[in-house]
């Protein structure tokens, strides 16, 4: 078995071209899975719509007072008179091609409409989580395992920042940066500066989150053997943060962030509403308020696809971060074998039993 | 605990100027008793360690822990020093605070603590830095935690060198490889690019070593360097070390196997409840240990003429070990078994090939093997934990597999398991009179008859009745073992499986479980399959063994005969690699003379 993996090494080609294979058979399974969650999305925000009593019908009219011809001119325009099943392939059929259907309060189609929204949306997303990430890496390594006067007043910013309803964070720093300060401007998404305000409100609570994730992993990282190793190389506590605990430490961290990606789409909407700012929120808002349902629910597939896709990321994420994630090629020994094949230079040729006894021990 | 060792005699307060830092100007030792070597004084070039009085103590929220309560001891260049000691005698402890890195909370005082010339005493973190791994190389135990699971080898070796500046950038990588080809890594310009869980066992020992020696420190520092290995591969690291030794390197070996460090030690201390019981030369204490620790400490080693007696301490030396009378009736018989496991699509994996046993009431069958041979698999084709693709098992005559679910449960009654980690098989809420219990609850046993079984139970293992309410974290090692075994007694089995049972013991504490399972044996005449990649256990405990390389075996018949006359090349071997106390013929000769198959005791992977 080592013997195979020795030779192994020596065909590297081979090895990385069936490696290659196995990566690409993972990363397909995945994408079948987000499919599928999609497609749940998908049904459930349908069967949300048109299964309800009085139906779509009489969402669409609200309280409006119209004629029966007005009526059955809107059924017939968005074909509610056919069977759900056909209107439900045929959702399906439109939504294939990109056709999110038509919004009745912007008059435009809803891929329009979201589509002019995105952008600054994901600036402000982006642009919070860059803050969360950085700010939690940062606080987290300075203060882990330090003594408690240091570490003491971040975790206790760090609950406050996951406490307080990120509304009312968001007015604290207007009315501080903005009317006191004149620092930022108040409203407005056009510029840089319009953008810091709301990226911190956006970024304080799941970066606090994140930070007292990442400086529990670190400080149990700190206590594995590996770091002693490292330690007793004479190299200094920074490399050994960096170089050895952060990445360990950063695992759960990810898991979390993947969890917090819902949190930056509900906090965007929020946060875009107090400073005024463009984007899905602001439309998102205005539509509930309008009962905008094409508009809402394509905002609802648009937000379920964004969650796949940032978990998808996340995914693959992990085996780049552990090595002993990253799919084992047939042809290689994996780590279980590889942990039980004992002395490679002294086995015998022949593939010998191995890692079957290792499980039960191990 | 004794007066001749206490710190404070030796610890001299003239030497202890923090402020100097200067080490010339200390006590020149004379008389001190923990001097291994008279003949150099502290300050001279050749002293690379000079510890006097070394205290460390452990704050843990309100309490605190003296881990080490005063020991002194020096190493000069080119020496090779062991300390020897069980769980929580404080030699790892000591062996860090060489490095600065006694652990967290930790209150390191000491009368001297010399390393190459500097007091270390007052010296701020970034000092340290400079001694570590440039003047001690600092090896712990099993690699596959102790190398940084998410970096490749090479970067770890690669650290040591750009750390201390050891060769310009440049020549880092080369170095690397060489550095490994040092160790005795084959093809190690690949090794170095692979990760430590990719890496066999003895591979990834060897690539820590070579981190460790990276820049060339006149220290090495070995802790449990060969815990986590088989026997053939802690041979090799064995020699490995024993190499550095030759080029000049200094040693400091901690072990808790006598037999390991006297493979390499020139000098021996021996450490209980953090201080030194005893030290001398390798030899001196080997032959003839003065202090009734390290004696007990010797005894309780399964040599081969301990075979057939008791091991652990008895009033008046070594007492007679009644052994079972084997019965005629086959209480366990397997037939042709093979089991395969489909590693991927294309290859199959053969765990167990073609095995044959069987087992008499009161009867001990050792299986030994290293990791992988397919001794574990066997155990769990025994206790129909798996089923095997072909062969059959018969319990007491009955086939598992043939039965139907009832007569299965009924007959799962009659063959029983001890684990090595009694602590990952209890469910960590249970108190100990559950767990106990929980058998006796499956066979239907009324609640008052399942209260008098376990007290009857916990007699027959040695508990006293205050564990009962205890949960198994608050069980020391041995007391969990115990109770391991009292559950599997509770049902009253005609064989119980034991896999490993005590290669995660100390050894004296070992000695006790041995002795247990032997009395228990003799008194109510079960049968075990004793599983155990020990061999010094196995012919302790044995009355056949089967020897397993491969799934298959390859060796089996009357353990005498087998330990001194192994025909099969595979057994030779590993008889051959085992570590003994007298240094001597490693196999046991064909005259019943007192032969040493001594201790490596250590948790397999």
């Amino acid at each position: 078995m080592t013997i195979a993996l020795a030779a192994d090494e020596r065909r590297g080609g081979g090895r990385a071209a069936s490696s290659a294979r196995s990566i690409g058979l993972a990363v397909l399974r995945r994408v079948g899975y987000a499919v599928g969650v999609l497609w749940g999305a998908v049904t459930v925000t349908f069967a949300a719509l048109h299964l309800k009593s009085g139906g779509i019908i009489d969402a669409i009219i609200g309280q409006a007072a119209v004629s029966p011809e007005v009526r059955a001119q809107i059924i017939s325009d968005y074909a509610l008179d056919r069977p759900w099943l056909v209107q439900y392939f045929d959702y399906l059929g439109h939504l294939l091609r990109g056709d999110l259907g038509h919004s009745y309060n912007q008059g435009m189609d809803v891929t329009t409409a979201i589509g002019d929204q995105l952008a600054p949306s994901f600036e402000l997303m982006a642009a919070g989580v860059v803050l969360a990430l950085v700010g939690a890496i940062v606080v987290a390594l300075l203060t882990a395992n330090r003594p408690r006067w240091i570490r003491g007043p971040f975790a206790f910013l760090e609950i406050v920042g996951v406490s307080v309803p990120a509304f009312w964070f968001a007015i604290l720093l207007l009315t501080v940066f903005s009317f006191q300060l004149h620092w930022f401007p108040a409203i407005g998404s056009n510029s840089f500066r319009g953008l810091v305000l709301p990226a911190i409100a956006l970024a304080v609570a799941p970066g606090g989150t994140l930070a007292q994730v990442l400086r529990d992993g670190l400080e149990r990282a700190l206590d594995e053997p590996f770091v002693t190793t490292a330690r007793s190389r004479g190299i200094r506590e920074t490399a050994v943060l960096v170089r050895h605990a952060l990445r360990h430490a950063l695992m759960p961290a990810i898991t979390i962030a993947g969890w917090l990606a819902g949190a930056f789409l509900g906090g965007a909407i929020v946060i875009e509403n107090v400073f005024s700012r463009q984007g899905l929120g602001t439309l998102t808002v205005g539509g509930l308020g309008r009962r905008d349902f094409p508009l809402v629910s394509g905002v609802v597939l648009v937000a379920a696809a964004f969650y796949v896709v940032i978990n998808l990321l996340i995914d693959a994420v992990y085996p780049l971060l552990d090595p002993r994630l990253r799919p084992v090629a047939p042809t290689t020994a994996g780590p279980v074998n590889a942990a039980a094949a004992g002395i490679t230079s002294t086995a015998s040729p022949s593939v010998s039993a191995t890692g079957a006894d290792q499980k039960g021990e191990g | 605990m004794t007066s001749d060792s206490d710190p404070t005699t030796d610890s001299d307060p003239t030497t202890g100027d923090p402020t100097t830092g200067d080490p010339a100007i200390g006590d020149p030792t004379i008389g001190d008793p923990t001097a291994p070597d008279p003949a150099t004084q502290p300050g001279d070039p050749r002293t690379l360690v000079d510890v006097a009085n070394l205290r460390v103590r452990f704050r843990l929220g309100r309490r605190s822990v003296d881990a080490v309560r005063g020991v002194s001891f020096r190493i000069d260049a080119g020496q090779s020093i062991a300390v020897v000691g069980e769980s929580g005698s404080g030699k790892s402890v000591t062996a860090r605070s060489l490095v600065g890195l006694a652990g967290r909370g930790a209150e390191v005082r000491a009368d001297r603590l010399v390393i190459a010339g500097t007091d270390t005493r007052t010296l701020p973190e970034r000092r340290w830095r400079t001694l570590r791994g440039r003047h001690i190389g600092f090896v712990l135990q099993d690699a596959l935690v102790s190398l940084d699971p998410a970096r490749r080898v090479g970067a770890e070796i690669a650290e040591t060198l750009r750390a201390h500046r050891v060769v310009p950038r440049a020549e880092v990588d080369a170095r690397v490889v060489e550095l490994l080809r040092e160790v005795g890594v084959p093809e190690p310009e690949a090794r170095a690019g692979q990760y430590p869980h990719q890496l066999s066992g003895g591979l990834r020992q060897r690539a820590l070593i070579a981190s460790a020696i990276a820049a060339d420190p006149e220290l090495l520092i070995a802790d449990e360097p060969t815990t986590a290995l088989d026997v053939t591969v802690q041979a090799q690291i064995l020699e490995m070390l024993a190499a550095r030794k030759r080029a000049g390197t200094a040693l400091l070996l901690i072990s808790h196997d006598l037999a390991v460090v006297s493979q390499v030690a020139d000098h021996v201390f021996v450490m209980k409840d953090g201080i030194f019981v005893e030290h001398g030369p390798t030899r001196q204490v080997l032959d003839d240990p003065r202090h009734p620790y390290t004696r007990q400490l010797l005894a309780a080693v399964p040599v081969a003429h301990a075979r057939g007696t008791r091991l652990s301490p008895q009033p008046g030396g070594p007492v007679a070990q009644p052994r079972a009378v084997v019965g005629d009736g086959v209480v366990l018989a397997a037939r042709d078994l093979v089991k395969t496991f489909a590693l991927d699509g294309r290859r199959i994996l053969t765990a167990v090939d073609d095995v044959s046993l069987e087992l008499r009431a009161g009867e001990t069958l050792g299986i030994v093997g290293e990791s992988g041979s397919g001794k574990t698999t066997t155990a769990r084709l025994l206790l129909d934990l798996e089923r095997a693709d072909s062969g059959a098992v018969e319990v007491d005559g009955t086939a598992w597999g043939e039965i139907d679910a009832r007569t299965g449960a009924r007959l799962r009654q009659h063959i029983q398991v001890i684990y090595q980690d009694p602590l990952s098989s209890f469910d960590p809420r249970y108190p100990v009179r559950k767990i106990i219990a929980e058998p006796l609850a499956v066979a239907r046993v009324s609640r008052a008859e399942r209260r008098t079984r376990v007290l009857e139970l916990l007699d027959q293992v040695g508990l006293a009745r205050d564990v009962l309410d205890r949960r198994p974290r608050q069980l020391s090692g041995g007391q969990r073992q115990r109770v391991a075994i009292a559950r599997a007694l509770a049902p009253r089995p005609r064989v119980i499986v034991c896999d490993e049972p005590v290669s995660a013991l100390d050894v004296s504490i070992q000695a006790q479980i041995l002795d247990l399972l032997a009395d228990l044996q003799a008194r109510l005449g079960i049968a075990y399959v004793f599983i155990s990649h020990h061999l010094g256990v196995i012919y302790h405990v044995s009355d056949r063994v089967l020897v397993m390389k491969d799934g298959r075996i390859v060796e089996s018949g009357d353990v005498e005969q087998v330990f001194r006359e192994p025909r099969h090349d595979y057994t030779r071997g590993l008889l051959a690699a085992v570590p003994t106390l007298d240094g001597a013929a490693l196999r046991p000769p064909a005259e019943p003379r007192a032969t040493t198959v001594p201790e490596s005791e250590g948790a397999v992977a």
